[in-house]
């Protein structure tokens, strides 16, 4: 079990290390993001009132499109060198390298909404309603379940041909109910109407079920060459 | 054992002739639809079908990931395939039917949108399959299909919430049926299943001659290159 952490953490280290470097992967989301949220604002020309009901699609669809950027380059920097190859037959679990890159993904995409957030909050005068903290834990759940199954594909995806396009095509029909919960407790708390605890509930379910999942796939994803 | 498959699609093709005609002709008039309502008999039969067939397609992929037999992978891919093209049936005929019964072509109720998920899942499958050209494809396409699976039943509690908050028009189903149209569908549940399995086990062969092919013909470039 140490050694999992410990393995973890090193992995975990050195992306961060990597990016913290390159700032390759954090540039072009927070760009991507940005521009997403801007032409939004060009088609839909909101209100106040339109715009909390609204926003909560808006602003985790722009999540989504820019998680994907980063996913896409999660495995990418481990193909060149042969490094995923030395992993393979290295002694080190497959999970501590799974749970690694999701989390490094995770630091990424929570960074992006910290970033985006109050931004799209200006740009759309959007003011809570309902509880705001109940953001928080929707916030944090919802990027898991984005990024838990985004680091799985991609994995899987590494096989295929023309494989950026390949990640947004398997994560987006799986992330359905995830991404729908994750709207509809925003909606819900924007626009101060009713309870978003089932989604919350949903959102966490969907949580567990997933990275259990990856967990006890991803030796077999990553073996498959 | 090889003339199974042509007698069983003589009597399928019979079978379906008779479904057919019970359809049109011998299911009695539906009083407030009228006509329209006999596309029930296609609709429903291609729906179970379809849902039959992803059954059998996790089933096959769960077969793999445990023995890694050649036959099962082939079983899964044949299954998805199909099940795609009832499940696509399903797809048409519900808004075909809806369009003049319920006024709308599409609305987002529980069953129609668990449905299109569950296509598009498997459309994503089939991508996979296709874009995915290593030997390590079947490996791959087995762990999507066990995501699907787990990702159907979120699906569907999502939208049975989101759903019974916000009610919609009309939806049919709930009532009870008149036996002779019981006894229509069930008859064209059996033809289509039987039209599915003609169906899958010929593309099962295909696929396996196919598998055939291309060991054949690479073992003979490994051949070619030794002096």
């Amino acid at each position: 079990m140490s050694s999992l952490r410990s393995i973890t953490f090193a992995t975990l280290a050195k992306d961060i290390r990597l990016e913290w470097r390159s700032r390759d992967a954090i540039n072009s989301m927070l760009f991507f993001s940005l521009l997403v949220v801007v032409i939004f604002s060009f088609s839909f020309d909101p209100n106040a009132e339109e715009s909390r009901e609204i926003a909560g699609g808006l602003i985790w669809v722009a999540f989504l499109f820019a998680a994907v950027v980063a996913l896409n380059q999660t495995w990418a920097r481990e193909l060149r060198n042969q490094v995923l190859d030395a992993y393979r037959v290295s002694p080190a679990p497959a999970n501590a390298l799974f749970l690694a890159k999701a989390l490094g993904n995770f630091i990424l995409v929570s960074l992006l909404e910290a970033v985006m957030a109050p931004l799209f909050m200006i740009f759309y005068n959007l003011r809570a309603l309902g509880p705001a903290w109940q953001l928080v834990p929707v916030a944090i759940l919802g990027t898991w379940a984005l990024v838990v199954n985004g680091t799985f594909f991609a994995a899987m995806s590494l096989r295929t041909r023309s494989r950026e396009i390949m990640l947004p095509l398997l994560l987006f029909p799986i992330s359905i109910p995830a991404v729908q919960s994750m709207v509809e407790a925003t909606r819900i708390i924007l626009a101060g109407d009713g309870s978003a605890r089932f989604w919350i509930i949903l959102l966490l379910t969907y949580d567990v079920v997933f990275t259990t999942a990856c967990l006890a796939l991803f030796e077999t994803i990553l073996q498959a060459e | 054992m090889k003339r199974a498959l042509p007698i069983l699609a003589g009597l399928t093709a019979l079978l379906l002739a008779y479904a057919f005609y019970e359809a049109i002709w011998v299911a009695p008039m539906e009083r407030t639809m009228g006509d329209v309502q006999r596309i029930f008999y296609y609709h429903v039969p291609s729906a179970w079908t379809a849902f039959l067939l992803f059954f059998v397609n996790l089933v096959a992929s769960l077969v793999y990931l445990i023995q890694r037999s050649a036959k099962a992978d082939a079983i899964a891919l044949v299954s998805a395939e199909v099940g795609v093209v009832f499940c696509t049936v399903v797809l048409v005929t519900g808004p075909i039917w809806a369009r003049p019964v319920w006024g709308i072509w599409w609305t987002w109720d529980i069953r129609l949108t668990t449905t299109l998920v569950l296509w598009l899942i498997y459309v994503s499958y089939l991508v996979l399959r296709r874009f995915s050209d290593s030997s390590e494809t079947p490996k791959l396409a087995a762990v999507l299909a066990i995501f699907g699976a787990l990702d159907v039943p979120l699906v569907y509690f999502s939208i049975w919430f989101f759903r019974t908050q916000h009610p919609q028009p009309v939806i049919g189903g709930g009532g009870s049926i008149d036996p002779r149209m019981l006894h229509v569908l069930l008859i064209n549940w059996l033809a289509f299943s039987c039209f599915a399995l003609v169906v899958c086990w010929w593309r099962y062969r295909l696929e396996m001659l196919r598998r055939a092919v291309d060991e054949a013909e690479s073992l003979e470039s490994l051949m070619g290159v030794q002096p």
